[in-house]
């Protein structure tokens, strides 16, 4: 009843070709938007913010980037961890550098630098293809992690070979180190992630975006109609890379507050993104954040279940969380190969047929 | 001969060795990727988990005793300790059987999608795996012995203390016995494969197979039971694998990342050809711990835990389907 697009009648061509053009859309995005901005900085806790919101936002990041290389652009990687760990030491870096740059400059900053990063690593793509690109992207991910292992000027000399994230605010707020408040840190990301997911959604739907799934359909084909594979694919690198690149800074600012890079950004981290898009769906803006709600929230709960509820040694807990992980991802690909984006897909178009499907 | 020169020659026999050691597991990575064209990531964890199970066997543990005890407060610790050579036969069975569940379980249902989604499905494989061996056996290291000589080779080192120039300190080569053993038994498995798949009905459905699916489907080959026997030749070498690792490392949850260091292996070698996992495991083999003696040192070191992709990744820029892998033909 409330999911049609009979009775909508388009004046403009902007009307058309806005993002979400069935009215019944627009309203729950406002109303997601509300909620998000509105409601849920007045009834945060420290708890709700540190174990789901904040890492939520944060992998969001972290998969739309991702979603982009791989879903839009179809180049498989696994050098997320990598691209992560970059963006972290490029805002420690800039932190410690120059004390005085406000926060979001530093981490818009850190995602430049990865993107530069990216690009580089991106450069072996337009040779190799499939299988081969995807471990290619392993050599980015262990050699920027031994790199920030072993050259002290990447963590400043520090005798533990830790970097942790100097003291920032915002407004008067304190953003980043230990007497930031759930709140702050909330807002702060939710508005990074809102201005990013935005622009990959409108990024994906132009020239750009249309390029890359040209390119990720078949290259050859897309060559000979006039897409170049050079700059479609280096930008995908470029662009993926500065989401990831983001997503890592806020990941180590914000998130974590002291990083030790093997543990924190490990090859363990690049799976975990991929395992995101996977179960959202490769392609869509909306299964990132799905993928990275359901990878988020799924230790969280099977935690509490286990831990909390039954009482079992957190160890066998930690194993199952492997095993119930394994088994998902495994079920999710059976079921529905395209994600839970495609399941949702599915129940708006059953939405629009109701109640007389033919 | 100085030192430094014997030094070198030491460390390219260490470095051979040790391509030993990866082309074992890039090899279950072919036969999996030739069979079925499923990139099979799995394949460390299935190794981890089969010297798991043959350990477990071997000291008589109960398996499931941690989560018995976590649910029933039961506490079960040891059974009946297996000999060997019974248990080794046990863990082939278990890897049979893991192989068929794998084919009714998984496979089964994945058939036609896309080789990203196959891969994926092995990674979530290869998550559970790691999860339930260390479910059913505990996470503790273990250690492993079968009987295996290993430790450095006196004869060896009294033999080459001599070959140093006058004056020089030099202590004559170590060389690990247990790495040669592992030759030798990579070289055995190699031989018994190839004859397996050139002169038995099996193998040659399994050529069949790899060759092109749908015309050995249509001359009658089972493509399914196909897949059961080369999932289970492939947790056999896992199995081998496991034993070589497992005496070297001891058993324990790192035992699975030795797959990643396979995959430069394959990269180099072509992900379709056997001759190509064992040249690209000695390539590199002696290539990161050449670099390692002579570079590591200036750059801070442990360089082996990225030599092996940059390798590969500058390799490839030149001839991007590897060694001997099957040209790559593009049309539209």
């Amino acid at each position: 009843m409330l999911y049609r697009e009979a009775g909508e009648f388009k004046t403009a061509y902007a009307a058309d070709a806005a993002t979400f053009p069935i009215a019944f859309d627009r309203w729950r995005y406002y109303g997601v938007l509300a909620i998000a901005f509105l409601v849920i900085p007045l009834t945060i806790n420290d708890y709700f913010a540190s174990a789901v919101l904040v890492p939520f936002l944060i992998w969001s990041i972290v998969a739309i980037g991702l979603n982009i290389l791989t879903g839009y652009c179809g180049q498989v990687s696994l050098g997320t961890g990598g691209f992560m760990a970059v963006g972290a030491y490029a805002a420690y870096k800039i932190m410690t550098a120059a004390p005085d740059l406000n926060i979001l400059i530093v981490v818009l900053l850190s995602g430049g630098v990865t993107a530069a990063v990216g690009v580089l690593f991106g450069l072996p793509s337009l040779r190799i293809k499939g299988f081969y690109l995807a471990v290619a992207t392993l050599a980015a991910q262990f050699f920027l992690v031994w790199l920030f292992n072993r050259v002290p000027w990447f963590y400043n000399n520090s005798a533990t070979g830790q970097i942790s994230a100097p003291e920032r605010s915002m407004f008067g707020f304190e953003i980043t180190g230990p007497m930031a408040s759930a709140e702050a840190k909330y807002l702060f990301c939710l508005v990074i992630v809102f201005a990013m997911a935005w622009l990959a959604r409108n990024l994906t739907r132009g020239r750009l975006g249309r390029s890359w799934m040209a390119i990720r359909d078949m290259d050859i084909a897309a060559e000979i109609i006039g897409v170049d594979p050079l700059r479609a694919k280096l930008s995908a690198f470029a662009v993926s890379s500065f989401f990831v690149g983001v997503g890592g800074a806020l990941f180590f600012t914000v998130y974590l507050g002291a990083v030790e890079v093997g543990e924190a950004f490990g090859i363990n981290k690049s799976f975990l993104a991929l395992f995101m898009i996977i179960i959202g769906g490769l392609g869509s803006i909306f299964g990132s954040f799905a993928g990275a709600a359901f990878i988020v929230l799924l230790p969280v709960f099977l935690k509490n279940v286990m831990v909390g509820a039954l009482g079992w040694p957190t160890d066998i807990a930690a194993h199952f969380e492997f095993v119930i992980l394994g088994a998902l991802i495994i079920f999710f690909l059976i079921v529905e190969p395209h994600g839970l984006a495609a399941l949702w897909r599915t129940a708006k178009e059953k939405l629009r047929l109701w109640p007389f499907p033919h | 001969m100085s030192a430094d020169f014997l030094n070198l020659i030491e460390v390219i026999l260490n470095g051979l060795m040790a391509g030993v050691m990866y082309a074992l597991v890039a090899l279950g990575f072919v036969l999996i990727f030739k069979a079925s064209g499923i990139f099979n990531y799995a394949q460390g964890v299935m190794a981890l988990f089969a010297a798991l199970t043959l350990v477990g066997l071997q000291q008589g543990q109960v398996p499931f005793a941690h989560l018995i005890k976590a649910v029933t407060g039961l506490d079960v610790h040891h059974w009946w300790s297996m000999p060997t050579l019974l248990a080794l036969l046990v863990t082939v069975g278990v890897m049979i059987l893991f192989a068929f569940l794998v084919e009714r379980l998984i496979l089964k249902h994945l058939v036609n999608q896309e080789p990203i989604i196959l891969f994926m499905a092995t990674i979530g494989l290869a998550y559970f795996m790691e999860g339930f061996g260390d479910l059913m056996w505990g996470s503790e290291i273990k250690k492993l012995d079968i009987g295996i000589p290993s430790g450095g080779s006196f004869w060896l080192e009294e033999a080459t203390i001599g070959w140093a120039a006058e004056g020089e300190r030099y202590f004559g080569m170590y060389i690990d016995l247990l790495d040669v053993w592992a030759t030798v038994i990579a070289v055995l498995l190699v031989v018994s494969l190839m004859l397996f798949s050139q002169y038995t009905k099996t193998g040659r459905a399994l050529r069949a197979v790899a060759d092109d699916h749908q015309a050995a489907l249509s001359v009658g080959i089972s493509l399914r039971t196909i897949w059961v026997i080369v999932w289970s030749i492939a947790g056999f070498v896992a199995l081998v694998a496991g034993i070589m690792w497992g005496s070297k490392l001891g058993v324990q949850f790192s035992l699975s990342l030795i797959a990643l260091k396979a995959l430069p292996v394959l990269m180099l070698g072509g992900f379709t050809s056997i001759p190509g996992a064992i040249v690209g495991g000695l390539i590199i083999g002696v290539g990161e711990k050449v670099f390692e003696f002579a570079i590591g040192p200036m750059i801070g070191g442990a360089t082996e835990n990225w030599f092996a992709y940059v390798l590969a990744l500058l390799f490839l820029v030149f001839r991007p389907q590897g060694l001997f892998g099957e040209k790559i033909i593009e049309r539209v």
